[in-house]
């Protein structure tokens, strides 16, 4: 296992701010149109974060014009130009699952002061 | 043809130059030596045997111990023969590191596939087995009727049936290189390869 993650260590994204489930993010990602690119912004509820080293991932949850889109990012893909934390939010879960059965008032967080 | 042999060390993934991820298997290849060439005149054949993974001179055979030295290699804890190189000439001695294959080739991987012990038919060919409701008990991972009545009154050979699975040969065609770390010994490889992690496994150039 170590050789793996010798070989992947490259790879991973530093430069990256520290987020948890439950904050509100903005993904700012590279969206590759035949041969122009540009930028795009996913903002939501991170929900989850799964997995360790390159394998690492997150899950961004918003509401887009009533319907609940849920995206899944590489934490290390270098497709993501950056992640602003617009809110930290206060959870007692590490995966927030639950929010995807309720809506507005009840699919609030609170947020986190530190 | 001709190839490497190699240890795979696991799977992983890597992003390519799109950012696109590229799932990998990483297998630890050479320095693979050069044990023996078999030449037309002496054997019938034309083959190179290639020798992987160093081992101390005191858990060597010394049978095997001898053709070591005669090659001049260090003692070797697995053996194979392959076909030989078409761009290259190798004689008894040589070491073949990872620079045999290039990123962007395809080659073909063979090795042990994991046991599965004792598997029933639908683990081990695939089968639907049988309805999981209306009044069934008993037939859910059931293979079915295995043939007809008192004609032919047998079961014909070669019917699919429960039984030992895995712990096979098997070679996976068609793998494409992805990165070549000659510094590690490293071979990225796009896609899943035979066996469990630590298993040795033949890379072969096809060409």
């Amino acid at each position: 296992m170590d050789i793996l993650n010798v070989v992947t260590a490259n790879q991973l994204r530093t430069d990256l701010p520290d987020f948890r489930p439950g904050d509100t993010i903005a993904v700012h990602v590279k969206v590759i149109e035949g041969e122009k690119e540009r930028i795009q912004v996913f903002k939501g509820v991170c929900i989850a974060k799964k997995g360790s080293g390159i394998n690492a991932t997150f899950t961004v949850r918003k509401i887009s014009n009533g319907v609940g889109v849920e995206r899944i990012f590489p934490m290390h893909s270098p497709r993501i130009e950056k992640i602003e934390v617009i809110r930290p939010g206060k959870v007692r879960r590490a995966k927030l699952y639950y929010l995807r059965g309720r809506q507005g008032k009840a699919a609030r967080i609170k947020e986190r002061r530190s | 043809m001709g190839g490497l042999l190699g240890k795979k060390i696991g799977m992983t993934r890597i992003f390519d130059e799109y950012g696109n991820v590229v799932p990998v298997t990483v297998i630890q290849a050479g320095p693979c030596y050069v044990t023996l060439v078999r030449t037309v005149e002496r054997d019938g054949y034309e083959a190179i045997q290639l020798g992987f993974d160093e081992k101390k001179e005191k858990n060597t055979i010394k049978p095997l111990l001898g053709q070591f030295k005669k090659a001049g290699v260090p003692p070797l804890r697995k053996l194979k023969e392959f076909p030989p190189f078409k761009d290259r000439e190798v004689k008894e001695g040589d070491v073949l590191t990872v620079d045999v294959f290039q990123p962007g080739e395809v080659v073909k991987v063979s090795g042990l596939s994991k046991g599965r012990g004792f598997a029933g038919v639908v683990k081990r060919h695939g089968f639907g087995g049988g309805p999981k409701t209306h009044g069934q008990s008993d037939r859910l991972r059931a293979p079915g009727s295995i043939g007809q009545s008192s004609f032919p009154s047998k079961v014909f050979k070669g019917l699919r049936m429960a039984g030992r699975m895995g712990n096979k040969r098997v070679t996976v065609r068609g793998l494409q290189v992805v990165k070549v770390d000659p510094e590690k010994n490293l071979i990225f490889i796009k896609g899943a390869v035979p066996g469990a992690r630590n298993n040795y496994v033949e890379i072969y150039k096809l060409d």
